[in-house]
């Protein structure tokens, strides 16, 4: 079963993934985009973070809408709304239960995920943070690792894509070739699940 | 770069904006530029916003005639719907508010999520789009066209119309018409280097420009060996046009793109009048000037909006904002 604590290490270790990688991300930003990925995810997840410490949610699904919420309000451009759309849609599918299972973060994330292709108006090959999401989501109830696997690979298969949504749409045939930065750091958050479970895992835990 | 450290950048600039413009009021920790007299009995509010960089937009067009508040985001960043909310309950008077949005995938998510919240606290919201980049194909394979030189004519126009009195159903209409009527062409002569990067977004050599330009360093669609004055203008009018077609007079934006001189640009408006003269196409008004920017690209941009009357007289209204001043 996944506690509380597990989801507060779960954001934890992404802060911290997402504070190692800005640069990584904001350097992939740069081929394609604005250059500023990885600024900005790393803004909203210390806020993420310190929210967290302050007001110690009590539910999984509460863990996830508070953070949500703080990275609408906090990161802007496109990742604000997504991000936040996310967590805070499969913090609400956990529903107020002390304790999930795998099977059900699994069926809640696909949840999340499916609200921002909505939102998005973006698809599977688009270029875009679901091509790391989708195929994580369908191999999360197996293992954390493999959705790590999973995402990782996902990311890495956007470079030959020609990116359909967001900035990097505007360069057509020249965003091929490079991988999509929001694919690289939903890699990051589906990663720090895998790093939550471990028993050292976590960052602060 | 002129800065202390990334990180305080927009805070920084707020500040400064603060004391140099008392006549509006200057929210640096909320991120907000609003006008001081707001709300304004009766007035339709016009708030607009987007990301940092690309000043004077949109914070140094607050002011009588114009945007009646503006919020700024991070440099390159959307702002976040918060706000947008906040801003709108400034300058709401019942007579509700327009949201002045530049079709980016950022701007766009969080100013529909602060109009679904603005709506709940009890403001009414008309949103209009400004998607005015010809550089970019307007279709299903693209986040559409981007905003670009055509926010200022809107924002100018519409802020005129709302002046008056005028109903936000009429604001809104005149808003989406200006849009409409407005196309934009840009060309880097320079890469932009931002505060958080603190490197080129992209790599341009000297001796290259790059044809198609955003306004957020997003590399054009094509890069060729430097060209004069006139050659640009040809390519960009003539971009324009093809798009636009114009069958009445225009209003003419040369626009810098922050790191390209005065002079430069004057000169560019001679040879983007002389295209415009052989193209047949007569001119109602031209501004000059460095109003859409982004950051310390060198370069220029060339917007074109047919105008009828309605609308000169709109432009020729008096206008009081930190960056267009005029008439009274």
């Amino acid at each position: 079963m996944l506690d509380t604590d597990f989801f507060r290490r779960w954001m934890a270790a992404t802060t911290a993934a997402v504070d190692r990688e800005a640069d990584r991300l904001t350097d992939l930003d740069a081929a394609i985009g604005d250059a500023d990925h990885g600024s900005n995810m790393r803004r909203g997840f210390t806020a993420v973070s310190d929210v967290l410490d302050k007001e110690a949610p009590a539910t999984p699904g509460a863990v996830l809408t508070l953070a949500g919420r703080h990275l609408i309000s906090t990161v802007g451009g496109a990742s604000g709304p997504l991000y936040g759309t996310l967590l805070r849609r499969t913090g609400k599918a956990l529903g107020d239960a002390p304790e999930v299972t795998p099977d059900q973060l699994a069926e809640a994330l696909g949840a999340g995920v499916a609200a921002v292709a909505q939102l998005g108006g973006a698809q599977a090959g688009d270029k875009t943070m679901l091509d790391a999401l989708l195929p994580a989501v369908e191999v999360l109830a197996s293992s954390f690792e493999e959705a790590r696997d999973a995402a990782l690979a996902g990311a890495l298969a956007t470079v030959p894509l020609r990116a359909r949504k967001g900035r990097a749409s505007y360069m057509g045939e020249r965003s091929i070739g490079h991988q999509d930065p929001g694919a690289a750091s939903a890699a990051l958050l589906v990663g720090a699940l895998a790093e939550a479970a471990e028993p050292s895992g976590g960052g602060d835990a | 770069m002129l800065i202390n450290v990334p990180e305080t950048v927009v805070a920084d600039g707020l500040r400064g904006m603060a004391a140099a413009h008392p006549e509006l009021v200057v929210d640096a920790e909320n991120r907000l530029v609003v006008r001081r007299d707001a709300p304004v009995a009766g007035k339709v509010g016009l708030v607009s916003g987007g990301g940092s960089g690309h000043e004077p937009l949109h914070a140094g067009f607050v002011g009588p005639g114009m945007l009646s508040a503006a919020c700024p985001g991070e440099v390159f960043t959307s702002p976040v719907p918060d706000q947008m909310v906040r801003a709108a309950a400034a300058v709401d008077s019942g007579a509700g508010v327009l949201f002045i949005v530049k079709n980016y995938t950022g701007d766009v998510l969080n100013f529909d999520m602060a109009a679904e919240l603005a709506e709940d606290e009890g403001v009414q919201v008309a949103k209009v789009l400004v998607d005015d980049d010809v550089a970019v194909a307007d279709s299903t394979f693209t986040a559409g066209r981007r905003g670009t030189g055509a926010t200022l004519f809107v924002e100018k126009l519409a802020g005129a119309l709302a002046d008056e009195g005028a109903p936000l159903e009429r604001v809104e209409s005149m808003a989406r018409r200006v849009n409409e009527s407005s196309r934009s062409f840009g060309v880097a002569l320079s890469s932009v280097t931002t505060p958080a990067k603190g490197t080129p977004t992209f790599d341009l050599p000297p001796g290259e420009l790059e044809l198609g330009i955003g306004i957020h360093g997003e590399p054009g669609r094509e890069r060729r060996p430097m060209m004069t004055s006139g050659e640009i203008a040809d390519v960009a009018v003539h971009a324009v046009l093809e798009d636009l077609r114009p069958t009445g007079p225009v209003l003419v934006l040369v626009n810098g793109m922050g790191a390209t001189p005065l002079l430069e640009l004057y000169g560019f408006n001679a040879e983007v009048q002389r295209v415009l003269a052989e193209r047949g196409v007569s001119v109602a008004r031209t501004l000059v000037g460095s109003y859409v920017t982004s950051l310390d690209m060198a370069g220029c941009s060339v917007t074109l909006c047919q105008v009828d009357e309605e609308m000169v007289r709109l432009w020729d209204a008096p206008v009081q904002t930190p960056a267009l001043r005029w008439g009274r």
